[in-house]
C-alpha cells in the first residue's frame, strides 16, 4: 500500500533549519492498523501528513500504491486527497456554520455526485457512526464524542483506501475514547481499510496491529 | 453544496455581510445619484443651447471676429446730412436704421455651406445670418433758428447749453435679427420652438419681408400677428410668434427673417455668420468637426461639449458641482467600500485558515476553494448592489421631487454701437446677451444603462474582494494550514 524510501522532510523555522523526518524508509500493507508514536515534535504529524499527501518530501519518495505522492502535482494529489484517503483530527475540525449532514457531505462535494446520492450517502455515513437522527445538528450543538463521529463519518462517507487519524482521542474523556476506539476498529475491520493512528496515548496504540514509534524524525518498530 | 455553504457562511457571518453591502449600497447608491444628476445638467445644457441653437445641432460653424482696420467702424455709424431730419420748432428731429452683421459675429462667404455639405456623415446643415437692428430716433437743437420764436405746436425744443452742445434728446433701439433658411431646415434655430400663434415660415416667404417673431420680445414690444416692424427701414409683416420649446426661455433671436432678406437690407450679400450642422450619428460628431476644421481653416468649429462650456449661471455651477464633487466623492467612496470588502473577505480567509485546511485535506482542490470564497463575496457585492440601486432610485426621486431650478445661458453676444467716429452712435461699447437666460427645472433622468453600470460595479466590488481573498486561500498548504491551528 505505503512505500516511502529514504524519506527527509526539512523546514525552514526562524532562519534554522528544523529536520522533521530523517531518512524514513517504510512500508505500510493493505489493510493493516498502524499506530504511530512518539515525544511532541518527534514528527509524528509530519509523517501523517506525508502519508495523506499533504506534504511532499524534501527527498526521498512516497508511493500510494501505484501513484508516486512526492512528484505529483496539487490537483492530482486533491484527486488522490478526494478518493482514496479519510482525515480524522484531533480537534474535529468541522465547518462550524453547517450541520452533521452537510459536513458529512463535503467530503462527497469533489466528487461529482449528485445532490440526492451525496444526501443518500451521508445519511447512511452518519447512520453507520450512531447518528442518524443527529444530522441537522450544528457542530456546536453535539457532544465532542459526537462532532469526532461525525468527524469519521466525513472520513468514511467517501469509501477510502486508508484512514489517517491525528489524535483522534486527544481532546476525549476514557470512556467516549474507548467509544471513539471501539467504533474505528469496527469500521476497519468491516471495511478492510489501512487505519494509521498518531497517538500519544499507549491505551489507543496497543489496539493497533503494528506500533510505530518516531523520535528525532527516525521510526522505529515496536 | 457550493449554494449551501455560501448561504450558510453569509448568514453566519452576517454583521461582516451587512457592513460590506452597506459599503457599497452607499457607494453604487451615489454613483447612480451623481450619474442620474449628471445626466440631468447635461439634458439641462442642452435644453439651454437649444434654445439659441435648436434641436440636433451637434456642431456649429462661425468665423472668429477680426479687428476693423485702422480709421474703420467697429459698429452701426448714424450720419446725417444738411438735408436730413425734419425741423420742427427749433428742433430737427432725425431718425435713421441700421441693420449690420450682429457684435461678436463675422460673416463670412456663404458658400462655405456647400463645403460643409459635403464634408462625410453630415446630414444636414443650414446658414443663418446673425443682425443687429439699430433705429436711432431723436431731436436735436435747430441753432439757425435759435430763439426766433416757440414751437407753433405748443411742445418746448430741448433746452440746450451755453455752449449750445446740451438740448438733445435721442433714443437708441435695437434687437436681434436671425435670417435663416425657410425651405424647411432640419436643423436650425426655429426647430428649438413652438409656434404661439400666427403661423411660420414656408418656402413660398423666400424674398418677401416677413417676420416671426420671439414670443417674449413681441410681449415687450406689443407686436401681434398682423402687424408691421421696421427692419432697416424696411417695414416687415408679422406673421407668427414662437416660443422656446421645453422651457420658459427666450428664443436665440428677437425676430427671424427669410435669409435672402436678410442678406439684402444688410448688404451682406451672399456671407452668412454661422451653420448650424447635424451629424450622421453622435458618434461622427469628431470625425465631422476635424474635416471641417481642415476644409474650412478660418472658421470657428464648434461642438455641442465645446458650446456647453459657454454655459453659464447656477447651472454652470451645478455642472461644476457635479462633475468635480459628485465625481470625486463617488469615486472615493466606491474606493473605500471596494477596500472593506477585500480587507473584510482577507480578514474571513485568515479566521478560516483550518477550515480551508480541512477542506483540501478531504479532497477540494484549490479551484473549489476559490469559487467559494469568490461567490460569497460576489454575492455580498450584489446584496450591496441591490440596495445601492435601492437607494439611489430613491435618492433620484428626491432630487426629482424637490425639483430645483437652475438658469443658464449660453453667451452668444449681439452689441449696440462700437467705437470709431461718426455723427452720432449708440452707447459706445455697450453689449448685451443675445441669448436670454433660460430657467430649467432640474430632472435626473435613471436609464438602464446607469443601472447597469451599479451592477457591474457591484460585481466588480465582489470580483475584487473574492479574487484577493480568495487568492490567499489557494496559497494556504493544507498541511500549513492545518499546523498553524493544531
Amino acid at each position: 500500500m505505503y512505500e516511502l524510501k529514504n524519506v527527509t522532510k526539512s523546514y525552514d523555522q526562524s532562519k534554522r533549519k528544523v529536520l522533521a523526518l530523517n531518512d524514513v524508509s517504510l512500508s505500510i500493507a493493505k489493510g493493516q492498523s498502524v499506530a504511530i508514536q512518539g515525544p511532541t515534535g518527534g514528527g509524528k504529524s509530519t509523517l501523517l501528513q506525508m502519508l495523506g499527501a499533504l506534504e511532499r518530501p524534501t527527498s526521498g519518495t512516497v508511493a500510494l500504491g501505484e501513484a508516486e505522492l512526492s512528484t505529483l502535482g496539487d490537483t492530482k494529489l486533491a484527486r488522490i486527497r478526494a478518493k482514496d484517503i479519510g482525515f480524522v483530527f484531533q480537534g474535529f475540525n468541522l465547518i462550524p456554520t453547517l450541520n452533521a449532514q452537510e459536513n458529512v457531505e463535503t467530503a462527497l462535494a469533489p466528487l461529482g455526485l449528485n445532490g440526492a446520492e451525496r444526501k443518500a450517502r451521508a445519511s447512511a455515513a452518519l447512520a453507520s457512526v450512531g447518528l442518524a437522527d443527529r444530522g441537522t445538528h450544528l457542530p456546536f450543538e453535539l457532544s465532542g464524542g459526537q462532532q469526532q463521529r461525525v468527524a469519521i463519518a466525513r472520513a468514511l462517507v467517501k469509501k477510502p483506501e486508508v484512514l489517517l487519524a491525528d489524535e483522534p482521542t486527544g481532546n476525549l474523556d476514557e470512556e467516549t475514547r474507548d467509544e471513539i476506539m471501539d467504533l474505528l476498529e469496527g469500521l476497519w475491520r468491516e471495511k478492510g481499510l489501512t487505519l494509521i493512528v498518531v497517538t500519544h496515548d499507549s491505551a489507543v496504540a496497543k489496539r493497533a496491529q503494528r506500533r510505530l514509534h518516531i523520535k528525532q524524525g527516525k521510526v522505529t518498530e515496536r | 453544496m457550493f449554494g449551501t455553504y455560501l448561504w450558510r457562511e453569509l448568514v453566519h457571518r452576517r454583521k461582516q455581510t451587512i457592513i460590506v453591502a452597506i459599503g457599497l449600497a452607499i457607494a453604487i447608491a451615489l454613483v447612480i445619484v451623481v450619474n442620474a444628476v449628471s445626466a440631468g445638467v447635461r439634458d439641462a445644457q442642452s435644453t439651454v443651447l437649444q434654445s439659441v441653437y435648436g434641436v440636433g445641432t451637434d456642431v456649429t460653424v462661425t468665423q472668429a471676429p477680426t479687428a476693423p482696420a485702422d480709421g474703420a467702424q467697429g459698429g452701426p455709424a448714424f450720419q446725417f446730412g444738411s438735408g436730413d431730419g425734419a425741423a420742427d420748432g427749433g428742433s430737427t428731429t432725425l431718425s435713421q436704421s441700421r441693420l449690420t452683421a450682429a457684435r461678436g459675429s463675422t460673416a463670412f462667404d456663404a458658400s462655405a455651406l456647400d463645403t460643409v455639405t459635403s464634408v462625410d456623415n453630415v446630414s444636414a446643415a443650414t446658414a443663418t445670418l446673425s443682425l443687429e437692428s439699430i433705429t436711432f430716433n431723436g431731436q436735436i437743437p435747430d441753432f439757425q433758428q435759435g430763439t426766433q420764436g416757440a414751437p407753433t405746436d405748443g411742445s418746448a425744443p430741448p433746452t440746450g447749453g451755453a455752449d449750445g452742445a446740451g438740448g438733445s434728446s435721442f433714443d437708441v433701439d435695437s434687437f436681434s435679427v436671425q435670417g435663416i433658411d425657410v425651405t424647411g431646415a432640419a436643423v436650425g434655430p426655429l426647430t428649438a420652438t413652438s409656434l404661439s400663434d400666427g403661423r411660420t415660415f414656408t418656402a413660398s416667404d423666400v424674398g418677401t419681408d416677413v417676420v416671426v417673431v420671439d414670443a417674449s420680445y413681441a410681449t415687450t414690444a406689443g407686436l401681434a400677428v398682423g402687424d408691421t416692424l421696421s427692419i432697416g427701414d424696411t417695414e416687415f409683416t408679422v406673421i407668427g410668434i414662437v416660443a422656446s420649446t421645453g422651457s420658459d426661455a427666450a428664443t436665440g433671436s428677437n425676430t427671424y427673417i427669410p435669409l435672402d432678406v436678410a442678406q439684402s437690407l444688410s448688404g451682406l450679400d451672399g456671407q452668412i455668420t454661422g451653420i448650424y450642422v447635424q451629424a450622421a450619428s453622435a458618434a461622427d460628431v469628431a470625425q465631422i468637426k476635424s474635416d471641417l476644421e481642415t476644409a474650412l481653416p478660418d472658421a470657428t468649429v464648434s461642438t455641442q461639449a465645446d458650446l456647453a462650456s459657454s454655459v453659464s449661471g447656477s447651472l454652470s455651477t451645478a455642472s461644476g458641482l457635479v462633475s468635480s464633487l459628485g465625481t470625486w466623492l463617488s469615486l472615493i467612496v466606491l474606493a473605500a467600500a471596494f477596500l472593506l470588502a477585500i480587507l473584510f473577505t482577507i480578514s474571513g480567509v485568515s479566521r478560516r485558515t483550518r477550515e480551508f485546511g480541512t477542506l483540501k485535506a478531504i479532497g477540494w482542490s484549490n479551484g473549489r476553494i476559490v469559487r467559494q470564497v469568490a461567490g460569497e463575496s460576489i454575492v455580498q457585492g450584489l446584496i450591496g448592489g441591490a440596495a445601492g440601486i435601492a437607494v439611489g432610485l430613491l435618492g433620484v426621486i428626491i432630487v426629482n421631487l424637490i425639483a430645483p431650478t437652475l438658469s443658464g445661458s449660453a453667451s452668444t453676444v449681439g452689441a449696440l454701437g462700437g467705437p470709431g467716429g461718426g455723427a452720432f452712435r449708440g452707447p459706445g461699447g455697450a453689449t448685451q446677451t443675445a441669448a436670454a437666460t433660460t430657467d430649467v427645472t432640474l430632472q435626473a433622468p435613471v436609464t438602464i444603462s446607469i443601472i447597469l453600470i451599479a451592477v457591474g460595479l457591484a460585481v466588480l466590488g465582489g470580483l475584487l474582494a473574492g479574487a484577493i481573498g480568495g487568492w490567499r486561500a489557494a496559497r494556504l498548504r493544507p498541511a500549513e494550514a492545518l499546523r498553524s491551528v493544531a
